[in-house]
């Protein structure tokens, strides 16, 4: 009797269904309305819709819906600087951008697609954010001009500051 | 503000009979005598006020009935100048934070509508009857909830602090010390009693998958912005808030609900909480690559860096608040660590050469802000007093000088050097570095 309490205990507490008391309320989500939902990018590409784009069509749209907030060739001017900054992350004043520390590719799509632009998000089309995408890694070297952005180019992109990364978790 | 302090100057006559023990350089006097002689320490120095009052015409609020009972109360109109300190990122206005006031407020919560607010895409105004959250990804089954549903779980109520991990890095990581008051400098941390549901009861709902490691949570912002969270974090503590302080989550802290992870730094608690998706692997978003990753002197830059760490910061006195002439002060501040309670908080008042350990007021929280009070006698010389803080893991709030040696001035998170108010012989305070 002793030794058996823990493993009552254990049961209640460990098997997913009796873990806590739920009134099961969710309503199951079909598969079409969570794909409406989910517009996530991960590192490795998962989640990379169709399309595809160069830093030459990315110019053009960046002109029309980037510039004004952050400067011709992403220089930053006013908003967040998106280029350069390359070798200056051991100076008293790093500039951290795309290209002198973002780890992945996928992060610029994902971001882009999500919060941007700041004034008008969602509303580019996914040919457009790979071709943005493509001119900013253009723009900060890592890639040809006329190289295609798509969901197999995208991920294979190699980030200088990759390997610069400590995980501190888990 | 000055007023604080005007009850005790009758004190500095050094007329009062009792002598309180010195427990440490520069006057700091021991913890007790605001618990149990403050009452006759004060008593004497308050004289002269009640006085003047004595001899006053009867006040005007005594000679015709107040205001009428309202529907929903407001804070004194003389009070109306304690606001946030906000500020945006160029061209926009929603883009940005806003402090908390620390010097103008006591005890361990703050008030709602004082919480300090970090935003990338403004506050939305969200419907909570059109709201919803999906969980999907790595489960058995995808699930809608809708508020409705969620105010039907059972739920906890916890007071914790919430920290963005970019808090005090204006000064502390500066080469010279900057001026601003309190708030201004480390008023990106509040504490709020928050009410909701734990999120594991709505992952058991959904179902685990054994491959799952990590959780995707999205805003319904115009940021949907987005952080990954371990599912270790998820299951263990994680709330999704709905209330603060007793009422429903104001808009800027993420009406109708948000995601809270006690301890962890601000950002992770992602407000207006629309999705969750459950993976195997973080997903490497803006928010834990471009920003909140932590950059080390040699280039490289820490990942993940979760918790935030022992910290704490005298509030009173403090720039802006100065003192009105030697005598007895009340030195009152907070401390908080994200590894769980604090354990004591220690003062100076001789800059760090020797430390009293401050009297906590009770209830000392797991991963709330905690009061610390001291008594000190101010002899009308310069001073510099700090706090140092030190949590139930045995971790000790470092100095700005240890934490720069070992981290550099470019990591930008997770600053938790021990602040140093410099008070100069006219009463001024003024921050410093040690
Ligand atoms: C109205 C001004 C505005 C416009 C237009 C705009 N942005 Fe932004 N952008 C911002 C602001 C503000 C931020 C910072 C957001 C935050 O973190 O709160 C930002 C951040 C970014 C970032 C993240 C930078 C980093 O280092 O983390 C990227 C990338 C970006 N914008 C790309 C774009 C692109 C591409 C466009 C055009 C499609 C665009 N932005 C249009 C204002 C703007």
């Amino acid at each position: 009797m002793m030794r058996s309490l823990p493993i009552i205990l254990c049961a209640g507490l460990c098997s997913g269904a009796f873990a806590q008391e739920s009134p099961n309320l969710g309503v199951p989500a079909d598969p079409e309305e969570v794909a409406a939902w989910d517009i996530d990018i991960g590192p490795d590409g998962a989640g990379l819709p169709p399309g595809a784009g160069t830093a030459l069509e990315g110019e053009a749209v960046y002109a029309i819906q980037c510039l004004t907030c952050h400067g011709p060739e992403g220089n930053g001017q006013l908003n967040d600087v998106l280029v350069g900054g390359h070798g200056s992350l051991t100076n008293p004043a790093p500039v951290k951008t795309i290209g002198s520390f973002w780890p992945y590719a996928t992060t610029i799509f994902d971001y882009i697609r999500r919060s941007m632009p700041y004034l008008t998000p969602r509303t580019l089309s996914d040919d457009e954010i790979y071709a943005l995408t493509a001119y900013l890694l253009y723009l900060n070297g890592i890639i040809a001009e006329d190289e295609a952005m798509d969901a197999q180019t995208l991920p294979a992109v190699v980030m200088p500051n990759r390997d610069n990364f400590i995980l501190a978790y888990p | 503000m000055q007023g604080a302090f005007m009850a005790n100057r009758k004190s500095a006559s050094g007329r009062n009979p009792r002598n309180p023990e010195q427990v440490a350089g520069n006057g700091l006097l021991h913890r007790r005598l605001f618990l149990t002689r403050g009452a006759a320490a004060l008593g004497a120095g308050s004289l002269g006020l009640l006085t003047a009052a004595r001899a006053q015409e009867l006040s005007p609020w005594m000679r015709i009935p107040g205001a009428p009972m309202t529907g929903h109360g407001s804070r004194a109109r003389y009070e109306d100048h304690i606001q946030r300190l906000t500020t945006s990122a160029p061209g926009t206005d929603g883009s940005g934070g806003s402090r908390t006031p620390l010097e103008a407020l006591e005890g361990m919560i703050t008030p709602s509508g004082l919480h300090f607010e970090r935003h990338h895409s403004g506050v939305p105004d969200i419907d909570p009857d059109a709201h919803r959250l999906l969980i999907h990804g790595l489960v058995d089954r995808a699930l809608f909830f809708d508020m409705d549903m969620l105010s039907r779980y059972p739920m906890v109520s916890r007071i914790q602090f919430i920290e963005c991990s970019g808090n005090s890095r204006l000064t502390g990581l500066a080469p010279e010390p900057v001026s601003g008051t309190c708030g201004e400098l480390h008023g990106l941390v509040s504490c709020s009693e928050w009410t909701g549901v734990p999120l594991s009861i709505l992952l058991d709902e959904a179902g685990l998958d054994p491959s799952a490691h990590w959780i995707l949570a999205e805003g319904a912002d115009a940021a949907a912005m987005t952080r990954s969270v371990p599912l270790a974090k998820a299951m263990d503590d994680a709330l999704l808030a709905i209330y603060q302080n007793g009422e429903r989550l104001r808009p800027e802290n993420g009406y109708p609900v948000r995601l809270f992870l006690p301890g962890y730094e601000g950002n992770m608690s992602v407000k207006w909480l629309r999705r969750i998706k459950v993976t195997a692997a973080p997903m490497m978003t803006r928010e834990e690559t471009s920003k909140y990753t932590d950059l080390l002197p040699d280039g490289r830059s820490l990942m993940f860096t979760f918790p935030m760490d022992v910290k704490s910061v005298i509030t009173s006195p403090s720039p802006g608040l100065e003192l009105a002439g030697p005598g007895l002060y009340q030195i009152s501040g907070m401390a908080w660590s994200g590894l769980g309670r604090v354990a004591r908080v220690e003062v100076s008042a001789d800059g760090g050469a020797s430390w009293a350990e401050a009297a906590l007021s009770a209830p000392v929280l797991d991963k709330a802000v905690t009061r610390f009070r001291m008594a000190w006698r101010w002899n009308g010389a310069p001073a510099v007093i700090m706090s140092r803080a030190v949590d139930e893991t045995g971790a000790v709030q470092p100095t700005r000088d240890a934490i720069i040696a070992a981290k550099g001035v470019n990591f930008a998170y997770h600053y938790n050097g021990i602040q140093a108010w410099r008070v100069d012989a006219n009463g001024q305070v003024a921050n410093i570095h040690v």
